[in-house]
């Protein structure tokens, strides 16, 4: 089955288009890997599959399906530094957040939904930590936390913002076992990623990103050297300079109607 | 004054509580100065409600209040979404903005003939004195309201607060959620308006937040406190400025409620700056403790001698004024350093201590020319400050890591590691 789809998604930040006709599937139980330079649409091409970012036209499918009726299969782990860890609250509260759901009324929580989000913590080595304010973390202690709370949503399909970044070797290995894990029991996750030499590592699926569509596949079919070079090789020139002319000039970047 | 005054009392403290308690989310989502760019803007509102009524009842000028709040909300959204002028600016723009048409009307309408406008100007500074027992009944049936939406929605805001992108992800309404905190910022701000003022409403909203952060870290305990803190400070301030007849209120709320945060700043435990700065001066002593037993035991190690003089002390280490005496009546006192006559040496315990510091001072030096590529003459005031925050389980983290070394870059010996369990 697959487990999610960007067809034709065009997708602008601040006015400026940063992710051109994205067109991919991605087959049930994969380890993807979304990998391209700084700057080439990582985030926002998880942004808007997450619903966070309005795409400017294409759509995403989750399991065939429009996202927002599927809401509970998805998961989602931001960047870390997107929030302010100064915020007071302990581990748990942040991990029971990976049990809120819409529609319940005032948000009540059950005791089922704490036991999840302990069993969640367990998984990520944080329960020790549970009581401790997040501010007291360390950065890799952070990540696992965001982690336990994706887990705690106990979802089929993850989106993950650069997990790796910026974390003790302890966590990495954490996270890392955690992913095995999952993969083994069948979720897909798909995540952005910095680095190649690892990717080469531990991915199936790869999808390689320049601001458009570069390759996306399994990872040996992918990881060309042709294809990381027309990757790495810098933004192609006159796509970006339409980019530039879009936001100066205030052009829609689509027709309305086209909107699907 | 009298059933008035304790009705009055009662009105002023669910103000406080009300603004309070919302203040703590625009503080977490760093929002501070909306909530008093929204307090400016309601003047218009308030004046234009009486123009066009011709009432000074609150049950008319609330209405325009909260209309005019909201406006200038949707104002500050429009031009920072719409235009290149960043959000700070943007509030700036309009607060000055809202607040200078508020003035405009005010003068307008007191130099006209619109019958019983006097009194129309407490509503810059407050004055809590003037509220009737109707307009009370208003304020506190908006607080207990808004205080209630808080806690029933309490989940939904704290995660909207702490991650707005994860709410979303997770399908929750943010726009409803987004709704819900600027209708709470507008109702609190207004509510406070004939009590303290257009001008320093802001303050009830930020300053009891900003004061409770340094007590708890936890969301809840943090609005409750902040509650008591704005809840307190409306009393005093109310009582303060009833003792004389045309004091304003908004003045002495504000007054009363500096002091409580200066005081929470200075004297709060762990975050105030009294707590941090004993922590420091701590460390400070900890650290000229430390040089000196590592002094004995390095002037052991060259003269193979046991006890000195404090002039021969003196002569191998620059100590300021009496820093050398009262460092080594501290250290006999702890048993660390033993005297006789007037020569001083390492006790047992002492040299232990003293080793420790050697050793890890010249585990670090390793460290950093092994691992870091640091040349050896480089190595040691690195070193020298290092040595005393290295706890035991660095300590053994380091031994493993650079297995178990027994000599520094300088070839001499690393104390205490020859028989150390592995």
């Amino acid at each position: 089955m697959i487990a999610f789809e960007a067809h034709n998604l065009t997708v602008s930040y601040d006015k400026q288009p940063v992710l051109w006709d994205i067109d991919f599937e991605i087959p049930e139980g994969k380890l993807v890997g979304i990998i391209g330079p700084n700057g080439s649409g990582k985030t926002t091409l998880l942004k808007a599959a997450m619903g966070i970012l309005e795409a400017d036209s294409g759509y995403v499918k989750v399991f065939e399906k429009n996202p927002d009726k599927v809401r509970e299969r998805l998961g989602y782990v931001p960047q870390r530094q997107s929030v302010d860890w100064d915020f007071p609250a302990t581990v748990m509260d942040i991990t029971m957040m990976g049990r809120y759901r819409k529609g319940r009324l005032f948000g009540r929580l059950s005791k089922t939904d704490k036991e999840i989000a302990v069993d969640s913590l367990k998984r990520v080595g944080m329960y020790d930590y549970r009581n401790r304010q997040i501010s007291e973390l360390s950065g890799g202690q952070q990540q696992r936390v965001f982690i336990a709370r994706s887990l705690a949503q106990q979802a089929d399909v993850y989106l993950m913002d650069e997990p790796f970044v910026g974390i003790d070797a302890a966590s990495e290995e954490s996270i890392l076992n955690i992913l095995q894990e999952m993969r083994s029991s069948g979720k897909t996750v798909i995540m952005v990623h910095h680095d190649l030499h690892t990717a080469l590592e531990f991915f199936d699926w790869v999808i390689l990103l320049n601001t458009r569509l570069v390759a996306a596949g399994p990872k040996e079919e992918v990881l060309t050297e042709e294809n990381l070079r027309t990757a790495y090789g810098g933004k192609l020139n006159v796509l970006s300079r339409i980019a530039d002319l879009i936001k100066s000039k205030e052009y829609p970047i689509r027709e309305k109607d086209m909107k699907e | 004054m009298g059933g008035n005054f304790a009705w009055v009392m009662i009105g002023c403290a669910l103000i406080g509580a009300g603004a309070s308690a919302v203040g703590v989310f625009s503080f977490l989502r760093k929002q501070a100065l909306v909530g008093d760019a929204v307090a400016h803007a309601l003047l218009p509102g308030v004046v234009l409600a009486f123009m066009f009524t011709g009432e000074k009842d609150i049950w008319f000028l609330f209405p325009g209040a909260f209309v005019a709040g909201w406006l200038g909300l949707l104002s500050i959204d429009l031009i920072s979404k719409n235009s290149k002028i960043k959000p700070d600016t943007a509030i700036a723009i309009v607060l000055t903005v809202f607040f200078a048409i508020g003035i405009v009307l005010l003068t307008h309408v007191q130099q006209s003939n619109y019958g019983n406008q006097s009194g129309l100007e407490a509503f810059l500074f407050g004055k809590a004195a003037a509220m009737l027992p109707a307009d009370i009944t208003l304020f506190v049936t908006v607080d207990i309201a808004l205080i209630l939406l808080i806690v029933l929605t309490y989940r939904y805001l704290k995660l909207y607060s702490f991650d707005p992108d994860f709410a979303k992800a997770i399908g929750l309404p943010v726009k409803l959620i987004q709704f819900i905190l600027s209708s709470l910022t507008v109702l609190a701000v207004a509510s406070g308006i004939q009590a303290v003022g257009v001008v320093l409403m802001a303050a009830l909203i930020i300053t009891p937040a900003a004061a409770a952060r340094f007590f708890t870290g936890r969301l809840s305990h943090m609005i409750i406190l902040a509650m008591v803190i704005g809840i307190i400070s409306s009393l005093i301030g109310v009582y303060i400025s009833s003792l004389a007849v045309s004091m304003p209120t908004g003045p002495w709320i504000v007054m009363v409620l500096s002091i409580i945060a200066i005081m929470a700043f200075v004297f709060a435990p762990r975050k105030g700056m009294l707590q941090r700065s004993r922590k420091r001066k701590t460390h400070q002593v900890k650290i000229r403790r430390e040089n000196l037993l590592k002094l004995f035991y390095s002037l052991e190690e060259k003269k193979q001698k046991q006890f000195y003089t404090r002039p021969q002390l003196l002569r191998s280490r620059r100590f300021r004024g009496r820093e050398l005496e009262l460092l080594l009546n501290r250290l006999l006192k702890k048993g660390l350093l033993q005297k006789q006559e007037n020569r001083y040496g390492l006790t047992e315990k002492g040299r232990s201590e003293a080793t420790r510091v050697v050793r890890l001072h010249r585990l670090w030096e390793l460290y950093l020319n092994e691992r870091m590529n640091i040349a050896p003459d480089h190595v040691h005031h690195d070193a020298e400050a290092i040595e005393h925050i290295i706890t035991p389980e660095l300590e053994r983290e380091l031994l493993k890591d650079l297995g178990y070394p027994e000599l520094d870059p300088h070839h001499s010996e690393i104390p205490g590691i020859k028989g150390m369990q592995r």
